[in-house]
């Protein structure tokens, strides 16, 4: 009664199993293909990005004019400023991260404790980073008109500088209100009515002889937003602007297409989730370092796995960074 | 070469090349930033197949950083070659595919919406 065995002839050779050919633990293995189909998703998000720029080529919004504020400095142009910021913080809590796993291979708790909890609180201001960023992008700045063909006009004065809607509108007594469920007997819902309306905008553009309107289609160079002249902002304003938009949601923003909108909320969105279940895992393997649990196994690749995936957090940030804010 | 994660084996640690890679890391953000703001005017005049050259920049030194953080933080370099190139590969032929198309795609619809007949922009 022999037991089956089927021999492959390939015992003891790469390939012939029994070993690791690859060198690396199953799970080290799964995560790096979890990260590989991972990347795969934002290459499409970014790629997708790309098209609708492609797209709307020449009227995409330029990211130095969206992305401005730093925080304590109101009113201060800082372009940039604070995503290099965020991107530090980033990058920071991916060295104290990789320093936990080297701490890991010596087997030293301690340092291990010590850098996993850097990397968690690296992961937490960046968090709260985006949301900040997130809170400015939705609230807007200056505000802007819309027109029947879904572009964006923006007002400027003779030098070129952005001029927020409420230094424009002339403000009356009981224009619009908010419908809300206390004034209507069939309420359901209602959406929040702009503070200035069409006409106040209207009423003081022509009060104000230094008003341009700045369009979203780049001038000849193509270094700037086109600014039309007096008639031509006049015509614009009489013959195409259906309403005002302040800040940005899915549907509309004040910087440009809605598109531009979209991909940010889903893209820096879908990263900052992956940053949230970061920090989650970094935190539950940071208990189990205090705990002792890996002292016990004799290993730390728990560590190098969950800081494998703090990385690629990192690493897309890196590309989200650039084609979001830089080119 | 391969990483041997059992106890046993002790490594020597690897702090200098940390904070090497991050250093680089940080000097390579920091020229980005700088470009960024200041936007040198003869590098967003040239135009290189289609693009800015300063756009080329930003995306080479951006694929500088990606490399350093695959190869040092994630200790690519210690893996095995079949391991690295499974991964590597695989993303960066998928990536540049699905950039091709999409980009090609979306520079047609821009040709159309600049020189058909109907007017978008009404």
């Amino acid at each position: 009664m022999d037991a089956t065995v089927v021999r492959t002839g390939t015992e003891g050779k790469t390939w012939g199993g029994g070993n690791q050919p690859l060198g690396a633990s199953y799970g080290k293995l799964m995560m790096w293909f979890f990260i590989l189909s991972d990347a795969l998703t934002f290459t499409g998000f970014l790629s997708a990005y790309g098209f609708s720029r492609f797209k709307f080529m020449d009227s995409w919004p330029i990211a130095d004019e969206v992305f401005n504020h730093f925080p304590f400095l109101h009113g201060v142009d800082a372009p940039m400023y604070y995503v290099a910021l965020m991107t530090f913080i980033l990058i920071f809590s991916s060295v104290t991260m990789v320093l936990a796993v080297d701490a890991g291979h010596q087997m030293k708790q301690g340092k291990v404790t010590t850098y996993m909890f850097l990397t968690i609180i690296g992961g937490l201001i960046f968090l709260g980073s985006q949301a900040w960023e997130w809170s400015n992008f939705i609230s807007g700045e200056y505000g802007a008109l819309k027109t029947k063909g879904d572009k964006i006009l923006q007002f400027v004065d003779g030098e070129g500088h952005r001029v927020a809607l409420k230094d424009i509108a002339v403000m009356h007594e009981s224009e619009l209100t908010t419908h809300t469920g206390n004034t209507g007997i069939w309420f359901e819902s209602g959406s929040t009515v702009s503070e200035y309306s069409l006409e106040s905008i209207k009423e003081g553009f022509a009060k104000n002889e230094n008003l341009f309107i700045r369009t979203l289609d780049f001038d000849e160079e193509g270094g700037e937003k086109k600014i039309l002249s007096r008639e031509e902002s006049q015509s614009w304003l009489d013959n195409n602007a259906i309403g005002v938009v302040e800040g940005a949601n899915l549907t509309e923003n004040e910087y440009g297409p809605p598109l531009f909108a979209d991909f940010f909320f889903f893209i820096t969105g879908f990263h900052g989730f992956h940053v949230f279940s970061g920090v989650i895992i970094n935190i539950i393997i940071f208990f189990n370092v205090i705990l002792g649990t890996y002292e016990r196994r004799g290993s730390y690749e728990m560590v190098e796995k969950v800081g494998l995936y703090w990385h690629f957090v990192d690493l897309v940030w890196v590309f989200v960074f650039t084609f979001f804010y830089l080119v | 070469m391969a990483h041997d994660s059992t106890a046993t084996h002790q490594h020597e640690s690897n702090t200098k090349r940390i904070w090497q890679v991050f250093a680089i890391l940080s000097v390579v953000t920091i020229v980005e930033v700088i470009l960024g703001i200041v936007r040198p005017g003869f590098l967003t005049e040239t135009s290189l197949v289609g693009m800015h050259l300063l756009n080329w920049i930003f995306i080479i030194l951006t694929l500088y950083k990606a490399y350093y953080i695959a190869w040092a933080f994630m200790h690519m370099e210690h893996e095995t070659k079949g391991l690295r190139r499974a991964v590597v590969w695989t993303g960066i032929f998928l990536a540049i595919y699905l950039i091709f198309i999409l980009l090609t795609e979306g520079d047609y619809i821009y040709e159309v919406y600049k020189n058909g007949y109907i007017a978008w922009d009404f």
